[in-house]
């Protein structure tokens, strides 16, 4: 407890010493206020503007979190596809390569033509971007089983079901979560980038990519920056939200879960 | 002892495509009741020779028969316990337990009785609520035996099931294996690198040559059940140990 404490300490102070930079650097510097405003002209912007913020916030944290979802059920049935058989597996897996490969603010505006602008367009992009990892961490979870254990099960004549179920299912949730972890990042990014394409064209109620968007048109710098913060939030919260549902699911058996005392 | 046999190898070769022959020619009868090591230098195929009578691997030539059917279908009374405790990490030791229950469709209560009847066999009440990681190795293999016993199995495999453990830990379950065999009267194959193991455990030790590999020499050792520690210091079973030791010297250098 003391040790995170310290920890915490820590961070804050680094956070506290960045922040000094950044007044310092305008003091300086003499830097316009439209190029780099100042701190506490964010934190007024952030008082100021804060329920149009928390809904920008609020439209991009359920688009990425739709996108997310779906990719986490769409990527571990494909897994289960993918586990069945290496002949599967060397047909297919090429193509999940294609969608980490393909460039995201490429297909961004064939999207926008098919399924039109708006919440569905951006949850379908953070959709694809975050696909791969789920798909290929939940594989080699599924695949990577000790052969012994597989021998074991054969032994009580376990059906095919139950050796998936019962065994490759369970081997493979600490490599989902590796999956996870990687894809929840990614999720809002391609939220955030989406909606510089697709956001909604509402005026105050696009998310986060669309009012930076509109922000930096109208040289609003220190919305502007409010803006980045919360996007920045968002990112920490889902990789909060992730690391908690991982604790969650594997402190009481998984080596990596392991409480510090007594590791 | 009925000479019932319960294994039958009928001139049973096995060959894989990467490491080529690895047993040839193998006549090898294991009556009910017997408890018969496999002891050989590495490369003799006593794994194989598991495998095989479980099933999971298919001869090449020969016929194989475990209590007069195939090995696939005499599963059923068969269990296998590995080098490793092979535990399923994230269920605690009483779902470890039942594991082969619940794969067979037995239920709940059921289950959860001999579980319960288990834990206690292999002194391991205190832990049933405990999940793998926090378990040492000899309570590992504890409960990988208490889950093979659990089906009640006519026949026991067992490969090299203690070489990872200290001696006094192997000692210890060495004992406490043939006080459940007493109970349990089941039958047992038992592969080992450990000379003093084999002689302690078994009624029978067949000795391995390597490449290709096959029965070296076969003894029977006469010592009486029930054994305990006390035996290790007799001299009958130092003499067994040098001899057998000899042996195996002699089917390393063919």
């Amino acid at each position: 407890m003391r040790r995170r404490l310290i920890t915490l300490a820590n961070a804050l102070a680094v956070f506290a010493a960045l922040l000094l930079l950044w007044q310092l650097v305008l003091w300086i510097f003499h830097v316009p206020p439209y190029m780099l405003p100042s701190v506490f002209a964010v934190a007024r912007s952030v008082v100021a503007r804060f329920s149009s913020l928390l809904a920008s916030f609020a439209i991009t944290a359920e688009e990425s979190a739709a996108g997310l979802v779906a990719s986490i059920i769409v990527g571990v049935l494909i897994a289960l596809i993918f586990a069945q058989s290496r002949w599967v597996r060397s047909m297919l897996y090429p193509y999940t390569l294609l969608l980490q490969t393909v460039p995201i603010v490429a297909i961004a505006p064939l999207i926008l033509m098919w399924v039109g602008g708006g919440t569905l367009a951006v949850a379908l992009i953070a959709f694809i971007i975050s696909l791969a990892p789920i798909i290929a961490n939940t594989t080699q979870g599924l695949i990577s089983v000790d052969e012994n254990l597989v021998h074991l099960f054969l032994m009580h004549n376990a059906a095919p079901a139950q050796l998936l179920f019962k065994l490759r299912l369970p081997h493979a949730v600490p490599s989902l979560f590796v999956g996870i972890r990687i894809a929840s990042g990614i999720a809002v990014i391609g939220a955030i980038t989406g909606e510089l394409y697709a956001g909604s064209s509402r005026v105050g109620a696009g998310g986060l990519g669309y009012s930076i968007l509109y922000a930096s048109s109208q040289l609003q710098t220190d919305y502007l920056f409010a803006l980045v913060l919360a996007a920045t939030v968002l990112g920490f919260s889902f990789f909060f939200i992730v690391m908690f549902l991982e604790w969650y699911f594997l402190h009481k058996w998984h080596e990596s879960a392991r409480a510090p005392e007594t590791a | 002892m009925t000479a019932v046999p319960q294994i039958e190898f009928m001139s049973v070769s096995k060959r894989y495509t990467n490491t080529g022959m690895v047993l040839a020619g193998v006549d090898l009868t294991v009556f009910k009741g017997e408890f018969v090591s496999l002891i050989g230098p590495s490369g003799c195929g006593k794994s194989t020779v598991l495998k095989l009578i479980s099933g999971l691997t298919s001869p090449t030539l020969g016929t194989i028969k475990v209590d007069g059917m195939t090995p696939k279908d005499a599963r059923e009374t068969v269990s296998y316990i590995f080098q490793d405790a092979t535990l399923l990490p994230w269920r605690p030791v009483e779902q470890n337990i039942g594991l082969g229950l619940e794969l067979g469709g037995v239920g709940k209560m059921r289950t959860r009785e001999k579980t319960t009847a288990l834990l206690k066999l292999v002194g391991l009440e205190h832990v049933a609520k405990v999940y793998p990681r926090e378990l040492s190795g000899g309570m590992k293999m504890r409960v990988s035996i208490a889950r093979a016993l659990a089906t009640s199995p006519k026949l026991l495999l067992m490969d090299e099931p203690f070489a990872a453990l200290d001696e006094m830990s192997r000692d210890r379950l060495n004992e406490e294996l043939l006080r459940l065999r007493d109970e349990q009267k089941w039958t047992a194959v038992f592969v080992t690198h450990s000379v003093e193991e084999a002689v302690f455990l078994s009624s029978r030790i067949i000795v391995l040559a390597p490449n290709p590999g096959r029965i070296h020499e076969v003894f029977a050792i006469e010592l009486p059940f029930p054994r305990t520690a006390a035996l290790r210091e007799t001299p009958e079973f130092g003499a067994l140990v040098a001899q057998v030791s000899h042996t195996l010297r002699g089917a390393m250098m063919t």
